[in-house]
C-alpha cells in the first residue's frame, strides 16, 4: 500500500467492524431504523452518505482554521445542507429520474448525526486527506449496518430482496409458502430494525470481549 | 490563531459573510437551474396523465414512464381534450371550458393547474378548478383522467387516476414528497397502482364512496372489484389513509361531470 501508511488505512477499517459508527459510537440510528425496510432504499442512502460525507469532511477540514469555534456546529450544518441542496439541484436539473429517487434521503442527510459527529471530532482537528479517509471510512461502516439489516428485514418481512421474490409467492403460495411458511409483517415495522441492530451489537461485542464497557 | 477567531467581531463577520456567500451561490445555481427543472416538472405531468391513461412503458414488474422525449407526442396524440370544470366554494359548477376556451382565457395549458393552490382557494371560499383529461387508453376506450392532491405522513402526495364514464378506476398513479423509503414510499409501486384497476368509485345505487386503502382486508388478491377497498401496504398505514382521503375528496368534486355524462 504505498498510498495509504499505516495510520491511514486503520482511518477506512476501524469504523467498519471495532469502531464502527452505528453499533459502537450508536451514531445514526435514527436514518438506520426508517429506511432499512427494503435493501434498495438501505443501498441508495448508503451511497448518498458515502458522497456526502467524504466530500463534507474535506470541506469542513479546509475551514477548520478560519470557523470560529462559537458557532462551529452552524456552520457545519450550513455546509451540509448547502452540499446536499446542490446536488439536488443538479440531478432535478440533469439527471431528473434518478432525482425523485434520491429527494427522500435528502432530509435524512441533513440530519444524519454521523455526519455531523465526524465534522465535529474529526474534520475540524485533521488535514483534508485523513479527513476524506475518515469520511469514506464511517460511511462504510455505516453502509455495512444498513445493508445487513436492510437484508434481514425485506428478507423476512416480505420475502423479496432487491424487489425480486426469492421465496415464492405468498399469495399464491408457492415455494416456502407452501409448507406454511409466512412473511412476518412486524419485520417492516422501525422496532424490529433496533432490535436487528441489537443482535448486531450483541454478537459483535460477545466475539469481542474489548468492546464491552463496564 | 486561537484569539482572532475567538473574537465576537470574527464570529459575527464570519456568519455574515459565509451567509451571504452560501445564500448568493444556492441562489445563482436555483435560477439559473430553472428553465431546465421546470420543464423537467411539466414533462413529468404529461407522463403522470399518460401513465395512468394506460401509455406507459412498463416491463413485467416495475413501473416506467413513456420516454420524455416521446412523452408530449403521445400526450398531444391520446389526450382529446382538457376539461376544466369551475366549481364555487358550494360545490355549484360555475362554468365548463375546453382547452382551448381555457387556454385563450388564461393562457396557460389545463395540465399545468396546480391542484395544491386550486384547494387552497376553495378552503378560503374562493373558486375552485378541476381539470379533467379526456383521451383513449390502449384498448381505444375513453378515459377520464382527475389529478387528486393530499398529504402522507411527512410531506405532499398526489396522483392522477383514469376512470370510465362510470367511474370504474382504469389506471392509476400516486407519487409522493417524502414518504418512507420501502414503506410509505411504495404507493407508487406497481403492486399498489395496479391494484386499483378496475375498482368502482361508485356504490351499487351510484353513491359516490371512494376507494378506501384497507389493512386486513379479506381480498388481499384483490378480485372483488366492488368492495371500495384495496389492500394496504404494511407499515404504511398513515400514508394509505391519506391515499384514500384524497381519493374521496377530490375525486368525488367530479361526480356531477359524470352524472353529466350519462343523462346525455
Amino acid at each position: 500500500m504505498g498510498l495509504l501508511s499505516k495510520k491511514d488505512t486503520k482511518l477506512i477499517t476501524d469504523p467498519l467492524a471495532d469502531n464502527n459508527p452505528i453499533t459502537i459510537q450508536v451514531l445514526g440510528i435514527c436514518s438506520a431504523l426508517a429506511i432499512t425496510a427494503e435493501l434498495e432504499a438501505s443501498i441508495v442512502m448508503s451511497i448518498s452518505v458515502l458522497f456526502v460525507m467524504g466530500v463534507g469532511n474535506v470541506v469542513i477540514s479546509l475551514m477548520r482554521n478560519i470557523i470560529p469555534s462559537k458557532i462551529r456546529i452552524i456552520a457545519q450544518l450550513i455546509v451540509v445542507a448547502t452540499l446536499v441542496i446542490i446536488v439536488d439541484l443538479v440531478l432535478k436539473a440533469f439527471a431528473y429520474e434518478l432525482s425523485k429517487t434520491l429527494s427522500v434521503f435528502v432530509g435524512l442527510i441533513i440530519t444524519n448525526c454521523i455526519i455531523m459527529g465526524r465534522f465535529e471530532a474529526f474534520a475540524l482537528g485533521n488535514g483534508p486527506w485523513r479527513s476524506f479517509l475518515d469520511g469514506i471510512g464511517n460511511a462504510l461502516g455505516y453502509a455495512v449496518i444498513l445493508v445487513i439489516v436492510g437484508f434481514f428485514r425485506e428478507l423476512l418481512g416480505s420475502g423479496t430482496l432487491l424487489g425480486i421474490p426469492v421465496l415464492g409467492d405468498p399469495i399464491e403460495k408457492t415455494g416456502l409458502y407452501s409448507i406454511g411458511y409466512e412473511n412476518n409483517g412486524f419485520m417492516l415495522l422501525s422496532p424490529m430494525a433496533l432490535i436487528v441492530v441489537g443482535i448486531i451489537i450483541w454478537v459483535q461485542r460477545s466475539r469481542n470481549k474489548a468492546l464491552i464497557e463496564d | 490563531m486561537e484569539n482572532r477567531t475567538d473574537k465576537n467581531s470574527y464570529t459575527i463577520i464570519f456568519a455574515i459573510a459565509m451567509v451571504l456567500v452560501v445564500g448568493s451561490l444556492l441562489a445563482f445555481l436555483a435560477s439559473s437551474l430553472k428553465p431546465r427543472i421546470s420543464e423537467n416538472q411539466r414533462l413529468e405531468k404529461q407522463q403522470n396523465i399518460l401513465y395512468a391513461m394506460g401509455i406507459n412503458d412498463n416491463d413485467e414488474t416495475s413501473a416506467v414512464f413513456i420516454s420524455t422525449d416521446k412523452a408530449p407526442e403521445a400526450f398531444n396524440a391520446n389526450v382529446d381534450d382538457q376539461i376544466v370544470i369551475t366549481i364555487d366554494a358550494n360545490g355549484k359548477v360555475l362554468k365548463k371550458q375546453t382547452r382551448d376556451e381555457y387556454f385563450e382565457e388564461t393562457k396557460q395549458e389545463p395540465y399545468l393547474i396546480d391542484v395544491k393552490k386550486q384547494q387552497a382557494s376553495a378552503k378560503n371560499g374562493g373558486e375552485r378548478k378541476l381539470p379533467l383529461f379526456v383521451g383513449k387508453n390502449k384498448e381505444g376506450k375513453t378515459v377520464y383522467v382527475a389529478p387528486i392532491y393530499g398529504k402522507g405522513l411527512w410531506d405532499a402526495i398526489w396522483g392522477y387516476v383514469a376512470m370510465d364514464e362510470n367511474m370504474v378506476v382504469q389506471g392509476a398513479y400516486f407519487d409522493h414528497k417524502g414518504e418512507t423509503p420501502g414503506l410509505g414510499a411504495n404507493i407508487k409501486q406497481r403492486y399498489f397502482m395496479d391494484d386499483f384497476y378496475g375498482e368502482h368509485l361508485l356504490t351499487e345505487n351510484g353513491a359516490f364512496k371512494g376507494i378506501t386503502v384497507a389493512k386486513g382486508n379479506a381480498d388481499p388478491k384483490n378480485k372483488d372489484k366492488t368492495d371500495n377497498e384495496v389492500d394496504a401496504i404494511a407499515g404504511a398505514t398513515i400514508t394509505g389513509d391519506g391515499v384514500s382521503a384524497m381519493i374521496k375528496s377530490d375525486l368525488k368534486l367530479y361526480k356531477p361531470y359524470f352524472d353529466n355524462l350519462k343523462t346525455k
